[in-house]
């Protein structure tokens, strides 16, 4: 069972790959939409991607109004 | 289709729609690969009747008001039939709005009775803005897991009376619906729609683009949304069609229902439309060289076969791949909710996949103008639909000016703003407070915008007085929210973005620590409704008498200013 720290790092980590920004430029606060200039249908391709990854299925209603990598992670991390 | 012209009310001629189409397959709903559900037109009546049934048991009579926040399925279609059926008012709110806005909304409303998901409820139910709605007695939810906590409300599931419910007649003139085109800030716009307004627009719509059983629509623009609510609802209901609800809008799951679902129309805001452009841009240009010669060959083939008119069944020959991966039977996208780029309706005319660009308010009853394809025209939104009369008022030399529309489709007014209602619908004439002509041929091209507010790719309306609270108490003198274009008058009506005008304090400076208190509450908005930069000026904003900033008179001194250098960006 992954930690919430560690969870939060692969969000990040993913999302930098996805996006292709260095990785560790991304910070758990970030707003994704404003750090990676991304909108809300790019916001929607990584979140298939982390689905993906973590083996999971995030509902839409789940990440409705979530804007930055902590909360994001948080919600990802109730699913495992 | 139903004879429309013959019915006083949407209850009543949906509840005819159930009938005449009983055996007809009316909704489906996906989530990712799993289909959850297919019913016919009479497994929604009884579905719908039980409800209607408890409704009226619980005192909702004609008139009274109910509120929808749900995202688009099955159940929302379902309520809001009920709603009509026992002569309510529909309130249809995005669910995309903070549990503080819906509240306002509801309040502003006198919403009786809301109809709501579990996940939202569980938002709202907790919002310390629920004390505000006196007026709501009844909560349904939706699909709450069998221990939750419903903090009051009541499971829709559950909600269900004995016995038929009684219909409950309107008149074409009654109002329908409250439809808030904007305002979660200061002052709520509530479009009151009467069901005339309604009727009168679908037997246009679907004068273009006609429905019939058979006919698939995907819904992915809200249906609270003035669009899907006409021709995800409504419009499809009248003529027997069937309506596709996903309940996952992933771009791949919407890619796949296409095929799956050999969808037929489809609705789409700018924004997806461009990233659907984006993504078979990238497909054709990935092709080998040799294929790409051939594609871009056929596609050339296809420009000149259809430069006249839209040739479905020769482009779906012709571009075969192109077509398969929308399913096939794809006839139109319906794109609206915000301006398109002339580019993107191009690329796909030429793929035979025809757009249909139109331009609409919620107050005018969903769209004025549609390109009618005959022939299609990328450079314009097209002409007024049928029953539509538009002019251009005090149009400048080139013939640009206010879009003024007038017709049996246009709201009443808005609710409880017998001023804001005075100023919008002059003698008749909506005042749009868009810029724009019409060309020789009655087709509208739209140049601008001469009110203060922008529209989002995503289709969203935003004003600044709605994103205000959120400076409120920031360290300056004092502070305003503009469209930019408002200030700096553009003939484009993409790429716009709000600013934040500053005074600072005399001695302040605008500093690091000021710019983080900015982008820090600028945060705190949902991403479409955020400041792009600011903007410094160094004098006393006019106020009136009461106090109040005088806006045009601010905007006109910040229009001295240059733009280019003028707007700081965060």
């Amino acid at each position: 069972m992954r930690t919430p720290e560690q969870t939060t790092q692969e969000v990040l980590e993913l999302a930098a790959t996805h996006f292709n920004v260095p990785a560790g430029s991304l910070l758990p606060t970030d707003d994704f939409f404003k750090k990676l200039g991304i909108d809300s249908l790019q916001a929607l391709e990584l979140l298939s991607r982390l689905e993906n990854h973590f083996g999971i299925e995030l509902p839409d209603y789940e990440v409705q109004g979530v804007s930055d990598f902590k909360t994001l992670a948080e919600r990802i991390q109730s699913r495992l | 289709m139903l004879d429309l012209s013959q019915y006083q009310s949407i209850g009543e001629a949906l509840k005819d729609s159930l009938d005449q189409f009983a055996n007809e397959t009316c909704l489906i709903e996906a989530d990712r690969e799993r289909e959850k559900e297919r019913i016919t037109y009479s497994e929604f009546r009884k579905r719908a009747h039980p409800l209607a049934r408890g409704l009226q048991d619980s005192g909702f009579a004609a008139a009274d008001r109910a509120g929808i926040i749900m995202t688009n399925q099955s159940k929302w279609l379902i309520s809001a039939y009920v709603i009509f059926f026992t002569g309510g008012v529909l309130v249809p709110l995005d669910y995309k709005l903070t549990p503080e806005e819906h509240w306002q909304l509801l309040e502003h409303s006198g919403a009786r009775i809301l109809i709501t998901e579990y996940p939202i409820w569980r938002l709202l139910g907790a919002s310390p803005g629920r004390a505000a709605a006196a007026e709501l007695r009844t909560v349904l939810v939706t699909e709450a897991p069998p221990n939750a906590d419903l903090s009051g409300a009541q499971r829709w599931e559950d909600f269900r009376g004995e016995g038929e419910p009684v219909f409950v007649p309107r008149q074409r003139q009654d109002m329908a619906c409250i439809v808030y085109s904007s305002g979660t800030g200061g002052r709520p716009k509530g479009c009151m729609m009467s069901h005339e307004n309604y009727l009168e627009q679908c037997v246009a719509l679907t004068s273009l683009y006609p429905f019939w059983p058979g006919v698939r629509y995907l819904s992915i623009l809200p249906t609270n949304h003035a669009i899907d609510f006409m021709v995800g609802f409504f419009g499809p209901f009248t003529c027997g069609a069937t309506v596709v609800h996903l309940r996952t809008l992933r771009p791949e799951f919407v890619r796949e229902a296409f095929s799956k679902y050999k969808i037929t129309y489809v609705s789409l805001v700018p924004l997806v439309l461009k990233n659907l452009q984006k993504g078979l841009q990238t497909r054709f240009d990935a092709l080998p060289p040799a294929k790409r010669k051939v594609f871009n060959l056929l596609v050339g083939i296809n420009k000149v076969l259809t430069k006249g008119r839209i040739r479905l069944n020769l482009s779906r020959q012709l571009l075969k791949d192109v077509h398969s991966a929308f399913g096939g039977e794809l006839s139109a996208i319906i794109v609206g909710g915000a301006f398109s780029e002339p580019q993107t309706l191009q690329f796909f005319y030429d793929l035979g996949i025809p757009v249909a660009n139109g331009y609409g308010l919620t107050e005018a009853g969903t769209a004025i103008t549609v390109n009618d394809l005959k022939p299609f025209r990328a450079d314009t939104v097209g002409k007024p639909l049928p029953g539509m009369e538009v002019r251009i008022v005090n149009p400048d030399a080139a013939g640009i000016g206010e879009v003024a529309v007038r017709s049996k489709t246009i709201m009443s007014g808005y609710l409880n703003e017998p001023e804001l209602t005075a100023e919008t619908i002059v003698d008749g004439w909506l005042l749009t407070g868009d810029l724009g002509k019409l060309d020789a041929a009655g087709h509208l091209q739209l140049s601008g915008r001469k009110k203060n507010m922008i529209v989002t790719e995503e289709g969203k309306n935003i004003y600044p007085e709605d994103i205000e609270a959120v400076f409120e108490s920031l360290p300056v003198k004092e502070f305003c929210v503009f469209a930019a274009n408002y200030i700096w008058p553009q003939r484009s009506m993409v790429g716009e973005q709000l600013v934040l005008a500053l005074h600072l304090e005399p001695g302040q400076t605008y500093s690091d620590e000021l710019r983080r208190e900015i982008t820090a509450r600028n945060n705190r908005l949902l991403n479409y409704k955020r400041i792009h930069g600011v903007v410094l000026l160094d004098e006393d904003f006019p106020r009136t008498a009461s106090l109040k900033i005088k806006r045009n008179v601010l905007a006109e001194r910040l229009a001295q200013l240059d733009r280019a250098i003028a707007i700081l960006p965060l």
